[in-house]
């Protein structure tokens, strides 16, 4: 098994100068430096730490157990900077080059240990060479993970953000909903429509589907649902603006409209629920 | 033995519900109630959900077969503060608890009683 | 797909089903699914552990809590080694018993989850298995 021999670590510890030096300067001739994003004293921080990490790994355990436990210290570091960097907008490959970019360093450092052990010169070499490869695609890995989650987070707040839930009297809550609707966007915009008829008590929830061109099945079977969860929480729920296309596409589906209050547009629905509610709207002299 | 309690408020009987409930526990609490309607002559029953974090269609059925016997024996029962993500659940599992009253807590609950007797 | 962690209990008696509701809901927080699919799994947890006790004669509920990528699943399998079910089919219908339940239990749980699984014969017992992923 290839291992990094004590020799090798401690070549490494006692060089960790020079060793930082001619790594900071590959990495400003691979264009993979800090830019603005990152402050120098972090940069030069990230990179020590690296070192220590690594040696201290390498004085653990062998390197072709990555996932052992003598590496979970080096792999927190790198998922804390990977994690970092795709928060910062950088690309994979910047990231990857962080940690590639020290293998030509060490390379150099080991031949002017190892000028005259040829043999131990290429088992080391292959060892170093392995455990960056390795650590290396642990910092890929991990900044792909990192990296779907901020788009993932992304899609939920913009979710979140086109579907407003609003008062519209005192118990009267509405949702206008606008655009396309496909399945997902649907189920969110429900719960939140729920969700705030628990918070502020409101018996009466209308739904109102004026901008809304078409829907799909699924789409209108989870209006349906909707409505149906709302009166399961003491509620009532209306909804308006059901164009000519909709109404079709409900009928032909032959889905169950019993028991659904619709109306032609916002304000007549309102009209249902300030009655309903013992409102009386008259105009003044 | 284990029981749910069931308080008596004027003519109206309430039951809070705030534990995890295993089925016999239900079916303990779903004999008590009728035996309770019959012999206080209460013309409402309210059950309040509001903690249960679930509802599954045993439960679900325990409460549909609750508001059935209140109603033969002349008592409205209404079903108050069922939590968004039970009801969305309980129409996805197909329970939509037809001809069952609700209400979003228990002073709605109270007044939709209240109505419904006078109008009777 | 990777297992992070994984375990078994017994589904034996009717305080069983609590019990498999409770674990399901602390996985299903680790996991960390949204409340709405926390309920919805849960529910279908307990309408096959009571199953697997009422049907099933009692079985066992394994859970695995699993990574894909940047998503997270839960997954749980029950499973019993009670009379099987002679129809499959038939008993993904809505609204069929054979024990006077409401007839809602498995294929209310297949709706309820994103990955539903059911395989079982005459005198082979019963192994459903259920998966909802963030």
């Amino acid at each position: 098994m290839s291992a990094l021999s004590q020799r090798t670590i401690d070549v490494i510890r006692k060089n960790e100068g020079p060793l930082l030096a001619s790594w900071h300067a590959n990495l400003d001739a691979s264009g993979a430096a800090r830019d603005s994003r990152i402050s120098q004293a972090e940069f030069e921080s990230q990179t020590k730490e690296f070192l220590r990490v690594l040696a201290a790994g390498a004085a653990m355990g062998d390197v072709n157990g990555m996932a052992g436990n003598e590496w979970s210290e080096a792999r927190t570091f790198l998922e804390r900077l990977s994690r970092s960097r795709a928060l910062q907008g950088f690309d994979s490959q910047h990231t990857a080059n962080f940690i590639f970019s020290l293998k030509h360093p060490l390379f150099e450092l080991l031949q002017a240990e190892y000028g005259k052990d040829p043999a131990d010169f290429a088992s080391q070499v292959w060892a170093v060479s392995e455990l960056l490869d390795g650590l290396g695609l642990h910092t890929v890995r991990t900044f792909q993970k990192s990296r779907e989650e901020v788009i993932a987070r992304q899609q939920e707040e913009l979710l979140e953000l086109s579907t407003p839930v609003v008062k519209l009297w005192d118990g009267v809550l509405a949702l206008p909903m606008i655009g396309t609707l496909d399945s997902q966007r649907t189920q969110v915009v429900m719960e939140s429509l729920l969700q705030r008829i628990v918070e502020t008590g409101a018996e009466i929830a209308i739904i109102d589907i004026t901008g809304v061109p078409t829907v799909d099945t699924l789409v209108a079977q989870h209006l349906l649902k909707t409505v149906t969860a709302i009166r399961l929480m003491g509620a009532d729920a209306i909804i308006s603006g059901v164009r000519p296309q909709i109404a079709q596409t409900i009928v032909h589906l032959g889905l169950d409209l019993q028991g659904i209050v619709t109306k032609a547009n916002l304000a007549d629905a309102l009209a249902v629920a300030l009655k309903r509610s013992g409102f009386v709207v008259t105009k003044g002299a | 033995m284990e029981r749910i309690p069931i308080l008596r408020m004027g003519e109206f009987l309430l039951v809070t519900i705030q534990v995890d409930m295993h089925d016999q526990l239900a079916m303990t609490l779903q004999d008590d109630l009728s035996e309770r309607i019959s012999g206080t002559g209460a013309r409402g029953v309210l059950i309040d959900i509001s903690a249960l974090d679930i509802v599954d269609s045993f439960i679900g059925r325990m409460i549909a077969t609750i508001s059935g016997l209140s109603k033969i024996m002349d008592a409205e029962t209404v079903v108050v503060g069922m939590q968004p993500a039970v009801a969305i659940t309980l129409v996805e599992l197909g329970l939509t608890l037809p001809g069952v009253i609700t209400a979003l807590d228990v002073e709605r609950g109270m007044r939709l009683l209240r109505d419904r007797l006078q109008s009777r | 797909m990777s297992t992070l962690r994984q375990g078994s209990q017994a589904v034996a008696i009717e305080q069983d089903v609590v019990l498999a509701r409770q674990t399901a809901r602390k996985l299903s927080i680790e996991c960390g699914l949204r409340l709405v699919d926390q309920t919805k799994l849960i529910t279908a947890a307990s309408e096959l552990a009571r199953n697997a006790v009422i049907y099933g004669g009692g079985g066992h509920m394994d859970w695995e809590l699993l990574e894909d990528g940047a998503r997270r699943g839960l997954r749980l399998i029950f499973r019993d080694d009670g009379p099987g079910i002679p129809d499959v089919k038939l008993a993904m219908t809505d609204g069929w018993t054979s024990g006077g339940g409401l007839g809602l239990g498995l294929t209310g749980a297949r709706r309820l989850v994103d990955e539903f699984s059911l395989e079982s014969a005459p005198g082979a017992g019963t192994r459903v298995t259920i998966c909802k992923w963030t």
